[in-house]
């Protein structure tokens, strides 16, 4: 079967459509990850009872596969509830099960935080929510931007699964185009591409700002 | 880079030669024209440069070692020392000008009767006739004592295991480890690393052994041990040695001929005695006594 | 949920889990020596070609990758792949890609005076890298491909999606089946957290066995080890991207 551009030319609109619905995906999953993230991470420096439920908790979410995890939001939540959008559960469950990775970010980036700092902080008699917010955090978040950065690409990759639930994100496009006219390969191909297209130049952004964020 | 014509007879050239700039060759045994009854010499500098950059590390540098001489290389830190010695082991290539072991180009080979730059294979055959100590041991931490020495015989030199092994135990014997053959060179110490770096140098039968400051990353009490074996080894054996070093003691007791090294060049090269007792440049006794 | 589904669908749909993850594995840490390797080569042509490799690879969706292997590889090359085969093909590539970063960063960390000694003892290079440099670096390659393994192993219910009846896809025949979405999810997201669990004792055993091979003491490590990034970039999980030994 030959390359065909025609083939190509007619699936662009469709591939715009859901190269926004990706995007938004990824938006609406990485806030998500990003925050909760965050919760997690300050959680387990928390007391026992809540650092080994959200350890537990986190541990389970991140060795289990995020399409099962898709699966549950989509079809068990609305049993329990009411029904949830698809982009919801898209969003929900990229965002969720990539919090569980920022969570480790933000931890490793409190623990760099010298000792010194928070004996600092507590000899300047400040709450611990100010020290959290104006000296521990600050410090902590500028060493995670860039593997945060690398994980927004890892969440990029990752937005085809919510296809499988019915978002027509690119993948889902790509897909319902060559059903309806058994073109698979054009399809295919361009959103393979487009993948590098997005990724590659992203990493080579995150890699420049890793490099000014360790010489400065 | 051209084929060296000259020899260090040549009177046109009378950089080809160790004693170089104070000739009195008689007196400098091992290296330059002194003893010619040892043969051609082992090792020969022909007009060797080496940069790094802007910075001229060897400069125009002529030197020969003749067999079984034991020559040791002084002088102030960056002064080029050390280079000599990468070059030999090919971790480096020289600018310009050859180096010949034991009569075979080590950079470059004949073909055709052409000299052309050296394949690998060419030079890893001329390479098998020197041995190298370094400042770090550089042991193979994933290997235990005994496989560290045998396994380079075994897969370089095609012995076989038994032999290898037997060889083996012989020389950490006589570096005085065999109580520690199997253990992992991070169990043992500096010293007793570096004496296991000296057995596995000697098990590949080197004409010539290299001495990179083998005892600058070794605390004070482990020095002597150290030197202890290399000079039983110098007395006791047939192999010739050329060492950079800041033990001047050392290089006292085993050399037979010290040359004096700054900026690049040979400065001074004398027997010991000489060169220690009765330096003739202002620039080695200003090294010498800042040393002491 | 019934026993009879539990025995027609989730137990041979495990098996199929396993196998996918295995056949996987072993072709991502095959793609990941050579790559990993040939991306340290000394020719730039080499270095260009495995980068390439990578970039590609690891820049696309393994998602895409398998739809592709699936659809459009038997149009262009009129060969069909058995579902199966085609999601290993998929996932051992895209893998592979990210496990030959953490060789080749495992190699650029074995510093180089090991290499000049063995320059020194007249090794060729290929006995350099096979008795000296290789050796080093495979302790400092275990965790991080452990992290890989198990991100692989939960990529493994991607292949579900091309109809391969693997555990996800014995979980969605259920749910259309009989409705049962809560109990089916919950087993299968307890499954793949087991086969989890498993694959990272099993690893557990093989890093202290690397580590005793260079002498150093194993240290003591959580249940599941750390991942996601301790210093920027010193991350075990190699999904994100320039993250290994940046």
């Amino acid at each position: 079967m030959n390359w065909d551009w025609g083939v190509v030319a007619d699936f662009m609109p469709y591939f715009w459509s859901g190269l926004l619905t990706t995007l938004q995906a990824l938006a609406w999953g990485t806030l998500i990850a990003f925050s909760l993230g965050l919760v997690w991470a300050i959680a387990v420096r928390g007391p026992a009872f809540v650092r080994w439920p959200v350890l537990g908790f986190t541990e389970f979410i991140r060795n289990t596969p995020l399409l099962v995890q898709l699966f549950f939001l989509f079809f068990v939540l609305p049993e329990w509830g009411p029904t949830v959008p698809v982009m919801v559960a898209g969003a929900v469950g990229l965002g969720l099960h990539y919090s569980t990775y920022t969570m480790e970010v933000y931890r490793a980036g409190i623990e760099a935080v010298p000792v010194g700092q928070w004996e600092a902080a507590h000899a300047l008699s400040m709450s611990p929510r100010r020290t959290w917010q104006s000296v521990i955090l600050p410090q902590a978040f500028r060493r995670s931007v860039p593997a945060l950065g690398n994980y927004v690409i890892a969440m990029l990759k990752e937005t085809p699964l919510i296809a499988t639930i019915g978002l027509m994100e690119m993948l889902g496009e790509a897909r319902a185009f060559g059903t309806e006219t058994f073109r698979f390969m054009e399809p295919y191909t361009v959103v393979g591409i487009a993948f590098v297209l997005v990724a590659y130049p992203a990493s080579l952004l995150i890699r420049a700002l890793e490099r000014r964020l360790v010489t400065h | 880079m051209d084929t060296p014509q000259s020899t260090q007879d040549d009177p046109a050239r009378p950089t080809a030669d160790a004693t170089k700039p104070d000739a009195d060759p008689a007196a400098v045994p091992g290296a330059g024209d002194g003893h010619r009854e040892d043969g051609p010499e082992l090792i020969r500098f022909q007009d060797v440069t080496k940069r790094f950059g802007e910075l001229t590390v060897l400069d125009d540098l002529c030197f020969s070692v003749y067999p079984r001489k034991h020559v040791t290389l002084i002088g102030p830190s960056g002064s080029g020392k050390t280079t000599i010695l990468r070059l030999l082991m090919t971790l480096v290539k020289p600018d310009e000008g050859t180096i010949t072991v034991d009569g075979e180009h080590l950079t470059h080979e004949e073909r055709n009767g052409k000299l052309v730059p050296a394949g690998e294979k060419h030079i890893r055959e001329v390479r098998k006739k020197i041995g190298m100590v370094f400042q770090q041991f550089n042991l193979f931490p994933n290997m235990r004592v005994l496989r560290n020495v045998t396994e380079a015989p075994v897969h370089v030199l095609g012995m076989s295991k038994d032999e290898a092994e037997a060889r083996a135990r012989d020389l950490i014997e006589l570096v005085g480890l065999t109580d520690h053959i199997d253990k992992y060179p991070t169990q043992l110490s500096g010293g007793q690393q570096q004496r296991v770096a000296i057995a596995r140098a000697l098990a590949m039968r080197p004409k010539v052994l290299l001495l990179d400051e083998v005892t600058s990353a070794l605390d004070p009490e482990m020095v002597a041990g150290v030197l202890d074996v290399l000079r039983d080894i110098a007395h006791t054996t047939e192999i010739t040695m050329l060492c950079v070093t800041h033990e001047m003691s050392f290089a006292r007791d085993i050399s037979d001929c010290v040359m004096m090294f700054d900026k690049g060049r040979i400065v001074e090269a004398a027997p010991p005695e000489q060169l220690f007792g009765d330096p003739r440049h202002q620039r080695t006794r200003d090294f010498l006594r800042s040393v002491q | 949920m019934t026993w009879g589904l539990f025995t027609t669908w989730i137990l041979p749909g495990l098996w199929v889990t396993v196998q996918v993850t295995v056949f996987s594995a072993a072709l991502a840490f095959t793609v990941a020596l050579a790559i990993g390797t040939l991306r340290t080569s000394r020719w730039w042509i080499v270095r260009f070609l495995s980068g390439a490799y990578f970039e590609i690879f690891r820049g696309t969706s393994a998602l895409v990758m398998l739809f592709w292997f699936a659809f459009a590889f038997p149009l262009i090359f009129g060969y069909e792949l058995v579902p199966m085969w085609a999601g290993v093909l998929a996932l051992g590539l895209t893998y592979g890609a990210y496990g030959s970063e953490i060789v080749r960063g495992a190699l650029a960390a074995v510093p180089v005076a090991q290499r000049e000694a063995g320059i020194a003892l007249s090794f060729t290079p290929m006995q350099r890298l096979r008795r000296v440099e290789f050796p080093q670096a495979w302790p400092e390659m275990v965790a991080p491909l452990n992290a890989l393994t198990i991100e692989l192993m939960k990529g493994t219910a991607l292949v579900s999606v091309i109809s391969v009846s693997d555990l996800a896809f014995a979980g969605n025949v259920i749910r259309l089946s009989t409705g049962d979405n809560a109990p089916v999810y919950t087993l299968l997201l307890v499954m793949y957290f087991l086969l989890a669990f498993v694959i990272t004792r099993g690893m557990r055993v093989v890093e202290r066995q690397a580590k005793k091979g260079v002498g150093q003491e194993p240290e003591r490590v959580p249940l599941f080890r750390k991942r996601g990034a301790g210093s920027p970039g010193a991350a075990g999980d190699t999904r994100a991207m320039g993250g290994v030994n940046a």
